[in-house]
C-alpha cells in the first residue's frame, strides 16, 4: 500500500498546547444549583435564568440520542466541569487590557487581538473556555449600527433583542444536547445587523478550549434584519489531551425579509491521537431560519478535527422565495468519526435549497453523510439539489450516506446525486510521473475534490482550509 | 564517434503480483533517436514503459537501467520525471476539480525547481501555454477544464502530448498513444511529437500497430514477445510486421529454448 499517503495523514496537531492561566472553575457535576450559579456569575436577568431552568428540567427527561453512526463510551455528565473562565476575564475597557498570556495564546493560533495587528477586514470575538476575552473592531461596526459582542455582553446591553430571538430557531427543548446547552451555556457570540446594512467586513468567532475536563457550551445568535447581509466565520482549536472533552454548542441564525447570512466554519478541534485516545466530542446544533421573503442562509463548513462530530447545520425555509445552502467538507482520519449533514425544511413557496457534501475518509476513520430534505404541503414549487460525494483513502476507512426525503407537495423538484471515489495508486502515480511528490499529489486531488465547497469560503479562509486539509490528511496515503 | 546512450537497459526483468512479465530486456537509446517498441498484446510493451517510469505495482527482479549514466531504478518516480523522463499514459488519469493549467504549471515548476531554476509566474506560464497549445492544435479553453475529466479518448491523448510539449522531456515514452485516435488526431499527435524532436532528446514509441510509424519515422524498431526483444531492426521491420503479422516472430521465439517453452506451457 502507498506509504506516501500514510505519512501524509499523520502530521502533528499544531494547536495542542495548553495555556497556563489561573481559572475561575466551579466543581464538577450538574444540578439546578449549577445552572443558578452560572446565571448568577453572569448577572443575568430573570427571563434568562428561567429559560435555563426550563431547559435543565426538560433535559432531565431526555435521553442522549444514539441514532448517529458513531460509537463512544457513555458520557458521565456529572464528571464534567460546566464553567471555567480565566480569572482575569472581567469586562475590558480596551483590547489592550487583555491578559498578555491570553493574547499570546491567540497569537500562536494566528489571531491577533491587538488593535494594530488585527486581520484586515475581519472583526474577531475570541472565546476562551467559557467566556469571551475580547472582540475587535467594535467601534467600526457600531458606527453602522451593527452589534457584535459576546453573548454575555448582549444580555447586559441588549436584553430585549436576546429575549426576542433566543430559542426561536433552536428551542430549549430541541434535542438532548441543545437542551443541555440552553441550561449551562456560558458565553458565545452575538450579532445583530440592522435593516438595510450590508456588513462591510467578515465577522469571526474563534473558539478555544483550554481547561481540562471542561465542557464547552457556547451559544451564538445572529440576526440579519430586513435587507441586511453578513458573512460570519468561526474557527475552533483545543489542547491535546488524552481524555475526551464535550463541546455542545448551539448556533441560531435569523434572516428577515431580503436578508442574507453566510456562515462559515473551519473546525479543527483536537481529534485525538492515532489510537483514538482523547479528542473533542463535537455535538453541535446549528440551525438558521430564513424567516423573511427572499431571505437566504448559507452554511459552509470544513470539518477536519474532533474525535466525533455530530452536527447538521440546517435551514428552515419559511419565507417565500427563500434560499438555503449547505456546503460541507468533512475529513476523518485515524479513528475519527463524523456523522454530519443538513436538514432543509421547505415551508414557504418557491423556496430553493442546495446541498453539496464532500466526505473524505482516511486511516480507520468513519464518515457519514446524513441529510433530510422535507417539503411541506404548502411549499409550492420547492426545489432541492443534493450532491453527495465520498472519497476514500486507503482501505480501512468507511463512507456512508443516509439521505432522507419527505415530500408532501407534488410541485417539488428534487435532484440527488452521489458518488464514491478512491484516491488510487494510479492517480498518485500519474501526478508523480509529472514530477509532483505524493503529498502534493494528494493535496491536489483532495482540493480538486472539494473545490465546489472551498470556492464558497471567504477568500482569506479558503487557503487556510486547504492547508488544514493537507495537514489532516498528512500521512494517510501509503 | 557515437555519443553515450541516454538510456541503457540491460537484461531487465520485472514482474507483477509474482508473475514475470519482462524476461530480460536489453536496449540502448541514444540522444536524437526515435525507437519503436512493437509486439502483440501481452508481450510486455506497456510493462516496459511503466517500469521505466517507476510504477510501484511492478517489481524489478533483475537487470539494470541506466539513464544519463545514473541508476534509473533507484530513483523515485517523481525524481525520474524531474530529470526529464516523461510517460504519455495509455490510459491518462482523471483529476476532477484540478484545472489543466494549474496541474501543468505545478508539474512545470517541479521540473524547474529540480534544475535549480525559479518557479514561473502564472502570467509567463500562460504565454508559454499559448505557444505550446498550437503544437497539438488544442483550444485554450482546454486549460480551464479539469485534468482529463470528461475528455474524450482522443482529447486525453492530445492532452498527454500537450503536457509533453510543456515539460520538454529528454526521454519521452509514449505508451500506445495512437490507440483510439482517428486519423486526424493521429496526424496532429504525430506532428506534435515530430516538432518536439531535438538532437539531445529521444523518444520511445510503444505501439501495437504500424500506422503511427507512417508519421513518425523510427530509427530503431524492436519487437517484443513473451517479455523479450525477439527482433530489432530499421523501420522496414515495422513494414514487414504490417504485412506478415507477429506470428512468424513469436513462433521463432518458440524455438528459443526451454524458458520460452515453459512460458508457452504456463499460458496454456
Amino acid at each position: 500500500m502507498s506509504t506516501a499517503i500514510e505519512t501524509l495523514v499523520n502530521r502533528e496537531y499544531q494547536y495542542g498546547f495548553v495555556t497556563d492561566i489561573e481559572a475561575d472553575t466551579i466543581p464538577r457535576g450538574l444540578n439546578e444549583d449549577v445552572v443558578r450559579v452560572i446565571s448568577a456569575k453572569k448577572q443575568e436577568p430573570a427571563f434568562l435564568l428561567n429559560w435555563r431552568l426550563k431547559a435543565y428540567r426538560r433535559w432531565l427527561t431526555m435521553t442522549e440520542p444514539h441514532w448517529a453512526n458513531v460509537t463512544y463510551p457513555a458520557i458521565d455528565y456529572q464528571n464534567i466541569i460546566y464553567y471555567s473562565a480565566p480569572k482575569s476575564a472581567k469586562p475590558l475597557a480596551s483590547l489592550d487590557d487583555v491578559d498578555p498570556e491570553l493574547r499570546r495564546t491567540y497569537e500562536r493560533l494566528g489571531i491577533s487581538l491587538t488593535e494594530q495587528k488585527r486581520i484586515a477586514g475581519v472583526a474577531v470575538d475570541a472565546i476562551f473556555d467559557s467566556v469571551s476575552v475580547g472582540t475587535t473592531m467594535k467601534a467600526e461596526l457600531a458606527a453602522l449600527g451593527i452589534i457584535f459582542c459576546s453573548f454575555g455582553e448582549a444580555v447586559r446591553e441588549h436584553p430585549e433583542l436576546v429575549e426576542k430571538y433566543l430559542g426561536t430557531v433552536v428551542p430549549h427543548s430541541d434535542n438532548f444536547f441543545a437542551a443541555l446547552n440552553a441550561a449551562v451555556f456560558s458565553d458565545g457570540s452575538f450579532c445583530y445587523v440592522p435593516k438595510g446594512v450590508k456588513c462591510p467586513m467578515e465577522l469571526s468567532t474563534y473558539f478555544r478550549i483550554n481547561s481540562a475536563d471542561t465542557g464547552q457550551f457556547e451559544r451564538t445568535l445572529l440576526i440579519a434584519d430586513e435587507g441586511a447581509s453578513v458573512s460570519y466565520l468561526e474557527g475552533c482549536t483545543a489542547p491535546r489531551r488524552d481524555t475526551n472533552q464535550l463541546h455542545a454548542a448551539v448556533v441560531e441564525l435569523v434572516a428577515l425579509d431580503h436578508a442574507s447570512i453566510k456562515y462559515s466554519t473551519v473546525q479543527n478541534w483536537y481529534a485525538g491521537d492515532a489510537e483514538g485516545r482523547g479528542g473533542i466530542y463535537n455535538f453541535v446544533t446549528k440551525r438558521g431560519k430564513a424567516a423573511g421573503a427572499h431571505s437566504k442562509i448559507s452554511w459552509t463548513q470544513v470539518e477536519t478535527g474532533s474525535a466525533i462530530t455530530w452536527k447538521y447545520p440546517s435551514v428552515i425555509l419559511q419565507g417565500d422565495h427563500s434560499t438555503g445552502e449547505f456546503y460541507s467538507v468533512a475529513v476523518v482520519n485515524n479513528r475519527q468519526q463524523a456523522d454530519t449533514g443538513t436538514k432543509m425544511i421547505h415551508i414557504g413557496k418557491n423556496t430553493k435549497s442546495t446541498i453539496i457534501s464532500k466526505g473524505i475518509s482516511a486511516g480507520q476513520g468513519n464518515n457519514s453523510y446524513r441529510g433530510k430534505v422535507k417539503v411541506l404541503p404548502r411549499a409550492d414549487n420547492a426545489r432541492n439539489y443534493t450532491q453527495c460525494d465520498s472519497m476514500l483513502i486507503g482501505n480501512r476507512c468507511g463512507a456512508h450516506t443516509f439521505p432522507y426525503i419527505e415530500v408532501e407537495n407534488d410541485s417539488a423538484t428534487l435532484e440527488h446525486e452521489a458518488s464514491t471515489s478512491k484516491i488510487g495508486e494510479d492517480q498518485i502515480f500519474y501526478c508523480k510521473q509529472r514530477g509532483l511528490k505524493a503529498e502534493h499529489a494528494i493535496s491536489l486531488i483532495v482540493s480538486g475534490f472539494c473545490k465546489e465547497v472551498f470556492q464558497n469560503l471567504p477568500m482569506e479562509f479558503a487557503l487556510e482550509a486547504q492547508q488544514l486539509l493537507g495537514i489532516t490528511l498528512e500521512g494517510s496515503v501509503g | 564517434m557515437l555519443a553515450k546512450p541516454l538510456l541503457e537497459v540491460a537484461n531487465l526483468r520485472a514482474s507483477v503480483d509474482g508473475k514475470e512479465i519482462l524476461r530480460g530486456i536489453s536496449l540502448s537509446v541514444y540522444p536524437g533517436e526515435i525507437h519503436a517498441v512493437m509486439g502483440p498484446n501481452g508481450s510486455g510493451k506497456s510493462t516496459l514503459a511503466q517500469v521505466l517510469a517507476g510504477h510501484p505495482a511492478y517489481q524489478v527482479t533483475g537487470g539494470t537501467a541506466t539513464y544519463e549514466g545514473e541508476d534509473l531504478l533507484s530513483l523515485e518516480p517523481e525524481v525520474r520525471a524531474q530529470r526529464g523522463i516523461f510517460l504519455a499514459f495509455q490510459y491518462p488519469v482523471e483529476i476532477p476539480g484540478v484545472t489543466n493549467a494549474y496541474f501543468l504549471r505545478a508539474a512545470y515548476n517541479e521540473v524547474r525547481k529540480a534544475r535549480g531554476e525559479e518557479e514561473i509566474d502564472p502570467l509567463a506560464f500562460h504565454e508559454l501555454m499559448e505557444e505550446r497549445l498550437k503544437l497539438v492544435d488544442m483550444d485554450a479553453a482546454m486549460l480551464g477544464r479539469s485534468v482529463n475529466a470528461g475528455f474524450s479518448g482522443g482529447e486525453k491523448k492530445r492532452n498527454e502530448i500537450l503536457q509533453m510539449a510543456v515539460l520538454e522531456p529528454r526521454l519521452a515514452i509514449l505508451d500506445e498513444t495512437d490507440s483510439g485516435l482517428d486519423i486526424d488526431a493521429l496526424r496532429i499527435v504525430a506532428n506534435g511529437i515530430n516538432r518536439l524532436k531535438r538532437p539531445d532528446n529521444a523518444t520511445v514509441v510503444v505501439t501495437h500497430y504500424q500506422r503511427l510509424l507512417n508519421y513518425i519515422i523510427p530509427d530503431v524498431v524492436h519487437v517484443l514477445a513473451h517479455g523479450r526483444i525477439v527482433r530489432s531492426g530499421t523501420k522496414d521491420l515495422a513494414l514487414e510486421l504490417e504485412a506478415r503479422g507477429y506470428d512468424w516472430l513469436t513462433d521463432e521465439k518458440g524455438l528459443d529454448g526451454a524458458e520460452a517453452r515453459a512460458g508457452v506451457a504456463g499460458a496454456a
